[in-house]
């Protein structure tokens, strides 16, 4: 290793990526451009859909019940004289459940008997249809409590439940989101970066030329990783102002910690581009790799968006392979829970053997040859 | 006498290219002489760019050894890497970066002192003349340009052994020149050469010459030993009526002859033995054998198809009064402020072979794509096959056919694929179509390649395929973009061959090239300087413009630097 040598090369790099536009865009643009659409776009909350209330006889206690939906911020009730309506409204998509009083509801709930409500859910998206069902009970149950409070015959419920949100009171689904899509951005960002400019070397002849000097492949190598680790720290700690401040998702851990466990899997995403481009030797066939063997693994299979606890045992099983599900983890505890060391440490520890695992690889495979 | 600089020992590499293992060099013997210039010859595919490469160390041979200064590369590749000057065939510098932020990386990498690199890079600049040039960015150099950084880069160190991989291809002669002049001044400093080249006249300034063929070594020894065996069978052939292009055709057909081509003063031919019989009316004189004889002579000629006459030669002449096919006048294209043709004016005639000549950066690509229509001009007129090419361009490009510089073919498809693509890009359908594959089959011999994709061609044949697909609909005119560069010297002339044949069968060609001798096969020439046209006429009437009392007989490329040096020299003196 010499250090004139390395100094050069990493000048070289640095003075490319300000002249290269493409460096500075993977590093800084995609990270603001897929923050916006998944910090906007995505969301797994239900909040304002839209229901069918279907009143047959308008009475004080179903103008109570239609009151209740509309305060509540999960629903748009529109009320609707026949069930058939109703019905038609589910099939065209312009409502997602239908809420059925039926004639004697008022009747029989004055009288003192049973009054009964009915549901219908559209079940197409099996996830939201299951929340709107929760929501729809929670809206009458605190009717039903209110009216008790009122008529002063308060409700007898045998056991009495006492929730405590942790880590996220507000159950807002952006808040572990963003962090997760920290990993996913970080994983695209280092993994295209080295592997599109080192492939950009081969296709311009540059690698052989540089190959006929005295330069060493560790010190290519090296020449390569700090600068785009440089960049790729910029790209995160740009995320991460935006997961801050304008998505403001609280940051409960360390900032120190944060960055040390992103350093971490910085190393091992650059890690995984050098390998890519060990193989691939042009820009387009390393860009497809990079993505479908890093972006979309840690996209799926991270925990990032879908719980791993709920895929078949397989498929569990490979997660532990992808080295963001690591990271995911660590970031939504930082940024949610606060300094949980077990899982920090465990997580570490995974994304350090990976980085030395992969820059070990790309080291053993790279000879100072052009076959 | 000091040790040889580069040994190869029973040295062969192989090659897997998908399932088949192709021979790139086969028991391969060789030495250098210490500080001289070698020169490496040899077909596209001879294992040239092999051979260099195995010479730095960037592959390792599957058997023999090779020592380069007393170093195996199998075990000491980095020793050796420490020592050389590789400068590879894509110069291997870095486009984003400034002339000047290039050579300081490589003096990095080759560890000189800042005040050493600071000396030995003046030096440098100095002596490419890239001096001024030191801010500008490498990828807007021109190409001779580039290939002088190139080889600054990789002389910031003088390396007892420099090797350079086809340093002066797709290079005007102008800068190939001030090459020459730095690759000469390196002999004097002690410094072995290894050079690959697809040019004949460099081979004759090397010392020594390796001609490879196929893997194996043809032969190695100096320029005088290559002629030797030729002496008596070179003769230059002149006749009356001046068509060269016939009386080529007439002398190539002729019993004992074993290669006919078009020079300056006449034709040149290569006889197999020292009798050959003259035709009334032809003159004959005996010539020094040149290396590109003693080329053709080890190497053979291409083989042609049938070379029946052109089925009506007496029409198709190319006639000075021919009918004008192409019309250009006061064309103007600008880019921005930059004005890339200012104001060119010339007539193409119907059956000639007219050649746009210039320097990199002259304007030839930019007003070649005017006249195909790809490029809309800024001002003028430009009438092509009778079409306003700045209204009606689809119109008349059904009239052209055009092969870029980079053949654009389809590299995965066969080549009856792209045959059969390009007939229907073109429109062709039912008998005609299959009468115009079937013809393109037969007179571009392709049919011993039917199946293979176009990817897996040597350049020669893929260069003969694109010719046949521009040519499918017949076009009465044909463009061609440096169709020749890059193509080894006999794919060449064989290439040449068929666009004579176009030409007598009355097809008008247009045809850039950096090939100055190439230019001799034209009619008409067009010499294009910074966008000017500096001169236009016959070869022999472009020649002449540079005829003074130091060259009385002037080589198209002397007349090209004479002319070009005299018209910078006029706008330097203007300004």
């Amino acid at each position: 290793m010499n250090a004139q040598r390395l100094r050069g090369l990493m000048r070289k790099e640095f003075l490319q990526i300000l002249r290269d536009p493409s460096a500075i865009a993977i590093a800084f643009v995609m990270p603001v451009f897929l923050l916006f659409l998944f910090g906007y776009g995505v969301s797994l909350d239900a909040k304002r859909v839209p229901i069918a209330v279907v009143v047959h006889q308008p009475t004080a206690e179903t103008s109570a019940l239609i009151g209740g939906l509309q305060e509540s911020p999960y629903f748009q009730p529109r009320v609707y004289a026949s069930i058939r309506g109703a019905e038609q409204a589910v099939m065209t998509r312009r409502a997602n459940g239908v809420v059925w009083l039926r004639s004697d509801f008022s009747r029989r709930l004055l009288q003192g008997n049973t009054a009964s409500i009915g549901v219908l859910v559209d079940g197409v998206d099996a996830n939201n249809a299951r929340i709107l069902e929760g929501y729809l009970q929670g809206v009458w149950q605190n009717w039903l409590r209110q009216r008790a409070l009122h008529a002063g015959t308060p409700l007898i419920v045998p056991v009495h439940d006492e929730y405590r949100i942790w880590f996220n009171p507000a159950l807002r689904s952006r808040d572990y989101l963003v962090p997760g899509l920290i990993a996913v951005i970080m994983t695209l960002i280092g993994a295209l970066l080295t592997a599109l400019v080192v492939a950009r070397e081969w296709e311009h002849g540059t690698m052989e030329a540089l190959m006929a000097t005295p330069v060493g492949m560790g010190e290519i190598l090296l020449g390569k990783l700090i600068p785009y680790f440089f960049m790729g720290m910029g790209g995160m700690l740009l995320s991460v102002a935006l997961a801050v401040w304008l998505f403001a998702v609280p940051l409960v851990g360390s900032f120190w910690v944060l960055l040390f466990c992103s350093a971490l899997f910085l190393l091992v995403a650059l890690g995984m581009g050098l390998l890519i481009s060990s193989v691939a030797r042009n820009q387009f066939v390393a860009g497809q790799i990079a993505i479908i063997v890093t972006f979309l693994p840690a996209f799926i299979l991270s925990g990032f968006i879908f719980d791993i606890q709920s895929m078949p045992a397989a498929v569990r099983v490979i997660t532990h392979a992808v080295a963001a599900r690591y990271f995911v983890s660590i970031l939504q505890t930082v940024f949610l829970a606060g300094d949980v060391w077990p899982i920090l440490l465990w997580n570490s520890l995974a994304l350090g053997l990976m980085a030395a695992l992969f820059l070990g690889l790309t080291l053993h495979r790279s000879h100072k040859r052009l076959d | 006498m000091a040790a040889s600089p580069l040994r190869f020992i029973q040295v062969g590499k192989h090659f897997s290219r998908g399932a088949a293992r192709v021979r790139a060099l086969d028991a391969l013997d060789l030495n250098l002489t210490a500080g001289s210039i070698t020169g490496l010859l040899g077909p596209d595919g001879a294992g040239k760019t092999t051979l260099m490469r195995l010479a730095a160390g960037l592959l390792l041979p599957d058997v023999g050894t090779i020592q380069v200064l007393g170093a195996d590369t199998r075990a000491r590749a980095a020793k050796i890497q420490a020592e050389i000057g590789y400068m590879p065939q894509q110069f291997g510098l870095y486009e984003d970066l400034t002339v000047q932020e290039n050579l300081d990386l490589h003096a990095d990498l080759q560890g000189l002192s800042a005040e050493a690199a600071r000396t030995r890079q003046r030096e440098l600049l100095r002596m490419t003349a890239l001096g001024p040039f030191g801010t500008r960015r490498a990828g807007t150099l021109s190409g001779g340009m580039k290939q002088k950084l190139g080889l600054a880069c990789a002389l910031l160190r003088v390396p007892p052994l420099l090797l350079l991989d086809e340093p002066t291809v797709g290079v005007d002669p102008i800068a190939r020149r001030e090459l020459w002049g730095i690759i000469q001044g390196l002999k004097d400093q002690g410094v072995t050469v290894l050079m690959s080249t697809a040019y004949f006249d460099e081979a004759e300034r090397c010392d020594e010459i390796i001609l490879l063929h196929q893997g194996k070594l043809l032969k190695k020894d100096t320029l005088a030993a290559f002629r030797l065996p030729l002496q008596g069978r070179c003769f230059r052939v002149t006749e009356d009526t001046g068509n060269k292009r016939r009386l080529r055709e007439s002398l190539q057909r002729r019993p004992g002859v074993q290669d006919a081509r078009i020079v300056a003063a006449g034709v040149r031919v290569l006889c197999q033995g020292p009798s050959v019989e003259a035709a009334p009316g032809e003159r004959w004189q005996a010539e020094t054998p040149t290396f590109e004889d003693a080329f053709v002579d080890l190497l053979g000629t291409a083989e042609m198809p049938d070379e029946a006459a052109p089925a009506a030669p007496a029409a198709a002449t190319a006639d000075q009064d021919a009918e004008i096919i192409i019309e250009v006048r006061d064309l103007r294209k600008r880019f921005g402020n930059f004005e890339a043709v200012k104001g060119n004016t010339f007539m193409v005639r119907k059956g000639q072979i007219f050649g746009l000549l210039g320097a990199n950066g002259a304007g030839k690509t930019t007003t070649f794509r005017m006249l195909c229509g790809l490029l809309p001009a800024s001002s003028g007129t430009l009438r092509v096959a009778g079409v306003d090419m700045r209204r009606a361009t689809a119109q008349a490009r059904a009239r052209i056919g055009y092969v870029s510089q980079k053949f654009s073919l389809y590299g995965n498809l066969s080549c009856d694929q792209n045959l059969a693509f390009f007939s229907a890009a073109y429109g062709l359908r039912g008998t005609w179509r299959r009468q115009r594959l079937q013809w393109a089959v037969q007179k571009f011999q392709l049919s011993d390649y039917r199946e293979v994709n176009a990817d897996q061609l040597p350049l020669g044949i893929k260069q003969r395929l694109a010719l046949a697909c521009a040519l499918l609909h017949a076009p009465p005119i044909l463009f061609l973009d440096e169709p020749t560069s890059g193509v080894d010297p006999l794919a060449r002339r064989e290439f040449w061959q068929r666009v004579n044949a176009l030409a007598e069968s009355g097809v008008t060609v247009m045809i850039t090239t950096h090939f100055l001798e190439e230019a001799e096969y034209c009619d008409h020439l067009v010499l294009l300087s910074q966008g000017e046209v500096l001169a236009q006429g016959s070869p022999q009437q472009v020649r002449a413009l540079a005829q003074d009392k130091t060259h009385p007989e002037p080589s198209m490329e002397e007349a090209f630097i004479h002319l070009i040096q005299t018209h910078e020299n006029q706008g330097r003196r203007a300004s």
